[in-house]
């Protein structure tokens, strides 16, 4: 199964990434070759199976509902790489 | 014995009848990983001060009778996408070069419990998607038994250092065989554990579901050390698993006398290297001798573990690294014209070629029109795994099988083709897919002077047995004697 | 209005501020407002390594929603991501559920004009809320708080059973009430705390089929969603008479120039991939654990109704009114303690008190004064110690500061004049300087006793026993 240039530009257009016309052809035929991988799951009888959801078959992992706070907003935000007024800063919204 | 030779539980013996002081050990490694690290380039970053202050205050305690936790002032090395507080926590990747963490992982919290000292981080694949340590960001690690070779990965970078002695034993990660195949190429005692039995708060997420911490040590004593410091129930890691800890040593017994073992046909056939194929059949062999029955047995759905992996891995992903968007940490990008520049071009810039590649194809199989192909029939063919595993289960107390199809391979021999390097993994991607325990024990080598290990596959939450058998045949054999030999120039 | 051949056809996806002491997904404080950034922690900003972990009363809360609206509850409930990146969501992906919402197929109940009328519920289920930008006014940026990132919300998913924008907002008033009384939310509009996405069509009277439809997100104020969905009800229909067809998108309103404007965003990104959440663990409920739940339900709105009309006798628009709002009822009930008269109460808080809301532009939360001084109030009426023309005024005062009405009466010196002698007085004054009217009564002209009662109140500024002054002026003319 190989996946077409437009389908590659679609979903790094889903994913937020750019990917070059130098890179396009290496994109398509990498994953080109893992879809045909991915495929072999085709190969699976899995009637009447229930998806896997999760790793374990745990449930209802609840918190209580109490405040529990010690965070420093200096230290949640010293790695921002633009910050204002205790904010994070971002480029001018068109609204 | 040199200090660094000397494994976790000599070390501590020797801390206890005061032979030696935490700052000895200490600055022996730190001596060590200055001589050795330049060759083998297992560290991204080092704590060195911080280490010796540590090192100094548990000394000072000891010395005035204090009660202190057994492992006290012992050092360890850290794999890069396990948050502590206050230091960088990289994931081999140039969107995380400077970040640092607000927070320590529940892991490190426990082993800060323990008053462990840190000698600093351990080099990765990016976001630990490889089976190399070679899409790190930063530089390659090289396997200490021949320095033309790659560790493994993507924890290539904690066995590298454990196989050269230059951290006394490590935290790795396995979504995949991170733990596993990286030991088995650098001659390492690896564990992952069972899907929720170690805290995955902290760790910077790579496949939600598959993901766990584990260690990786000079010998199966200080793998079940550390795995009772570092496992429990965590409340802030929702798939954590409920049940009260164990002390793990308890199972350092040697005896498998009864003890049933299966070797699934699959994990010795076709595309398994000849020379691992005779080491397991040996160790299997050993297996009988020590009093084990072992014996051949199908496991077909193992076959398409590997495709079913890669779309869950990438699935989740695709999604865990949306959060890498240039704007509350991490890489942001020169190029801004507009929010969008924020995001495509931070992204595109930060991350590397394997990752963006994961995160396409995550992104394609979870798209509309093709999750049900894709990501819904993926997750019907792990039940169809875990219910194989079950079946072997009910005849087997461990599964026996090679951890890796090969010895190590050539820094840069698969880079060029994606496939071709997830197929390392083939032989320990099943055991994430059904959320089981696995371990890496070393056992030989192979013509070229490179380590082979084999695997033990256990029940969930028995990770017991799996110590107890890796223990037995440590204490029947002498891999310990081989020394890797820090030969052969970078490639 | 819309023309007579089309109709419109409205669904609703309600939003609604869990009020909750923590967030959704962390122990952060669930508070509107405070510092940027001071309500957050590494799980609420997204850090790498961080893991959700579901606040047990949140899934309470959305449970009795599901109770108090009909629905049904999945005893098999789970969590799914829907990515997408914005700015405001750190995670860049919601945690909100797809296919197994913890409540599906209820319904409430709303008053139109042509009686009782049923909207469905499609779906409820629990969410968490993105964070806030603010953008200043100099365009030097935008700038991200995550205050309110990771605030639990149910979405209450409508049928399209609305036809009209009364209707719509009829439905939105009535789940407000119930979640008022149930207590799972404040449902501020003016905060947030309550919002919705609209979703128009329009058809041609008798056709079966449902038309294409356009969304306005994020509508926060009854007044723009009733002028929005009139507006693009009208809008369609223009384009559709034109030959035009409607395109289904995402417009957005705009309150300033009363229309609507398509969101230009990005094309092709509306694939949310959505994929079950795997840092969190199925949700399972018992059978047991709901009905306890609905055992801890207040009463409703519909049992209070009924009781209204049954034990207090209030006249249908009385009881409909009253239990309208939670604010309204409790203030009611409250009063009635106090003053013992049910049909009084009623009438004053569905005339007065809701005419004074209203012209403060305000809703029955925003009022201040409780039970206690409306009880007050309606007794000093019923005990003659004022008239209700000045129980309207002291009414006023108390929506400006809360006192008892006891205290301003005095102090405004209100007080009703009801002493015999008093009143004589001023009934001679007024007969004495008003000779023509006593002509006409005596004419058979029964307006003149109106207006010479009228005199008396005014000279009194309203302070004379009307219904003394009534008797009084009678048994004079007749004499
Ligand atoms: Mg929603
Ligand atoms: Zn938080």
């Amino acid at each position: 199964m190989s996946i077409s240039k437009e389908e590659i530009m679609h979903i790094a257009e889903l994913s937020d990434l750019k990917i070059s016309d130098n890179e396009i052809e290496k994109y398509k035929k990498d994953i080109s070759e893992i879809l045909k991988l991915a495929n072999e799951v085709n190969n699976v009888n899995t009637d009447g199976m229930d998806e896997t959801i999760g790793a374990n078959q745990k449930c209802n992992a609840f918190r209580k509902d109490e405040v529990k706070n010690s965070n420093k907003r200096e230290i949640l935000m010293q790695n921002a790489p633009s910050k204002e007024d205790g904010m994070f800063k971002i480029p001018k919204m068109s609204l | 014995m040199e200090i660094v030779d000397l494994t976790v539980h000599e070390l501590a013996e020797k801390l206890e009848a005061k032979e030696l002081t935490s700052e000895e050990i200490t600055k022996a490694y730190f001596n060590r990983i200055k001589e050795i690290d330049p060759k083998v380039r297992a560290y991204i970053s080092t704590l060195e001060d911080d280490a010796i202050n540590k090192a100094k205050q548990i000394d000072v305690a000891r010395n005035k009778g204090e009660k202190l936790p057994k492992y006290a002032g012992i050092p360890i090395g850290i794999k890069d996408n396990i948050c502590i507080k206050g230091t960088k926590t990289t994931c081999s990747s140039k969107m995380l070069e400077n970040f640092v963490s607000p927070y320590d992982a529940t892991v490190i919290e426990k082993l800060n419990e323990e008053k462990l000292v840190y000698l600093g981080k351990l080099n990765m694949d990016e976001f630990a998607m490889g089976s190399s340590t070679e899409n790190s960001a930063f530089f390659n690690t090289h396997n200490p038994w021949d320095l033309s070779r790659v560790p493994g990965g993507s924890s290539g970078g904690s066995a590298a250092a454990v196989a050269s002695n230059i951290a006394p034993w490590a935290l790795g990660s396995d979504t995949g065989g991170s733990i596993r195949q990286p030991s088995s190429l650098c001659g390492t005692v690896g564990l992952k554990p069972t899907y929720g039995l170690v805290s995955r708060y902290g760790l910077v997420a790579f496949a939600s579901s598959l993901d766990q911490i584990g260690p990786i040590t000079k010998d199966v004593t200080d793998s079940a050390i550390l795995l009772s410091i570092i496992s429990g129930h965590d409340e802030k890691d929702s798939t954590s698993d409920n049940n009260p800890s164990k002390d793990y040593t308890k199972s350092l017994i040697n005896d498998v006398k009864g003890m049933r073992i299966g070797i699934p046909k699959e994990y010795i056939g076709e595309g398994i290297n000849e020379e691992v194929k005779k080491a397991i059949l040996d160790v299997a062999k050993k297996y009988e001798e020590l009093g084990a029955t072992v014996e051949e047995c199908s496991f077909e759905a193992g076959n398409y573990a590997l495709s079913a992996y890669y779309i869950i891995a990438d699935a989740e992903a695709s999604s865990n690294l949306g959060r890498f968007d240039g704007i509350r940490y991490g890489y942001r990008t020169s190029k801004i014209e507009s929010l969008d520049d924020i995001y495509v071009n931070s992204r595109s810039e930060g991350f590397g070629q394997e990752v963006k590649r994961r995160i396409l194809l995550g992104t394609y199989v979870l798209s509309s029109g093709y999750y049900d192909a894709y990501y819904k029939k993926a997750q019907k063919v792990r039940t169809v795994i875990k219910k194989a595993f079950d079946e072997l289960f009910e005849k087997y107390d461990l599964l026996l099988a090679p951890t890796s199809p090969t010895t190590a391979f050539k820094i840069g021999e698969k880079t060029e083709n994606p496939v071709e390097m997830y197929l390392a993994d083939i032989c320990t991607i099943p055991v994430n897919m059904a959320g089981l325990p696995g371990m890496n024990v070393p056992c030989t080598l192979d013509s070229q002077g490179l380590p082979i290990g084999f695997q033990l596959i256990g029940k969930a939450f028995d990770e017991e047995t799996i110590i107890r058998a890796a223990y037995t045949y440590e204490q029947n054999s002498n891999f310990r004697e081989s020394k890797p030999s820090f030969k052969g120039g970078k490639a | 209005m819309l023309r007579d051949d089309y109709e419109m056809i409205v669904g609703l996806e309600v939003h609604c501020e869990l009020s909750t002491k923590t967030k959704l997904f962390c122990s952060c404080l669930n508070e509107f407002g405070g510092e940027p950034n001071t309500h957050c922690c590494p799980v609420c900003m997204a850090m790498p390594g961080a893991l959700p972990v579901i606040n047990e009363k949140a899934i309470e809360y959305a449970v009795k929603a599901g109770l108090a609206t009909n629905c049904s509850i999945e005893k098999n409930s789970k969590n799914d991501r829907k990515n997408y990146f914005y700015p405001d969501n750190p995670r860049s992906y919601q945690i909100s559920q797809f296919d197994k919402p913890l409540c599906y197929e209820g319904f409430v109940n709303i008053d139109t004009e042509d009686g009782e009328k049923t909207i469905r519920i499609e779906r409820i289920h629990i969410e968490d809320d993105a964070g806030k930008l603010n953008h200043d006014d100099f365009g030097r940026g935008s700038f991200v708080d995550l205050n309110r990132a990771g605030v639990p919300l149910i979405e209450v998913v409508s049928k399209p059973d609305m036809r009209s924008p009364e209707e719509a907002e009829k439905y939105i008033r009535k789940l407000k009430s119930i979640f008022e009384y149930i207590e799972i939310s404040d449902c501020k509009m003016q905060e947030g705390s309550l919002r919705a996405d609209v979703n128009v069509s329009v058809r041609k009277k008798g056709d079966t089929k449902l038309g294409t439809r356009t969304e306005m997100k994020n509508m926060s104020s009854f007044r723009s969603i009733v002028r929005a969905i009139e507006y693009e009800a009208e809008r369609q229909v223009e384009e559709l008479e034109k030959g035009n067809t409607i395109k289904q998108e995402t417009l957005r309103w705009d309150d300033i120039s009363g229309r609507t404007f398509s969101m230009r965003s990005k094309e092709n990104a509306d694939d949310y991939r959505y994929f079950p959440e795997p840092d969190l663990v199925s949700i399972k409920l018992s059978d047991e654990y709901i009905e306890n739940v609905r055992n801890s339900l207040p009463e409703l709105p519909e049992s209070r109704r009924k009781r209204y009309l049954g034990e207090y006798g209030l006249t249908e628009k009385a009881a409909n009114f009253v239990t309208s709002s939670k604010y309204y009822s409790n203030l009611f009930e409250d009063s009635i303690k106090i003053c013992n008269n049910p049909k009084s109460v009623g009438n004053m808080i569905m005339s007065d008190i809701a005419r004074i809301v209203n012209e403060r532009e305000e809703e029955p939360e925003d009022i201040k004064f409780t039970g206690k001084e409306l009880g007050e109030l309606i007794s000093l009426i019923d005990n003659g110690t004022i008239s209700s023309a000045i129980a309207k005024k002291v009414l006023e005062e108390l929506f400006i500061e809360v006192k008892m009405p006891s205290t301003i009466i005095k102090e405004k010196g209100w007080i009703q004049i009801s002493d015999e002698g008093a009143i004589k007085e001023i009934v001679m004054r007024i007969l004495e300087n008003n000779p023509q009217s006593i002509a006409d009564f005596k004419a058979g002209k029964d307006r003149a006793l109106g207006f010479l009662v009228g005199q008396a109140m005014k000279e009194t500024k309203g302070k004379a026993n009307p219904k003394m002054l009534n008797e009084m002026f009678l048994e004079e003319l007749k004499k």
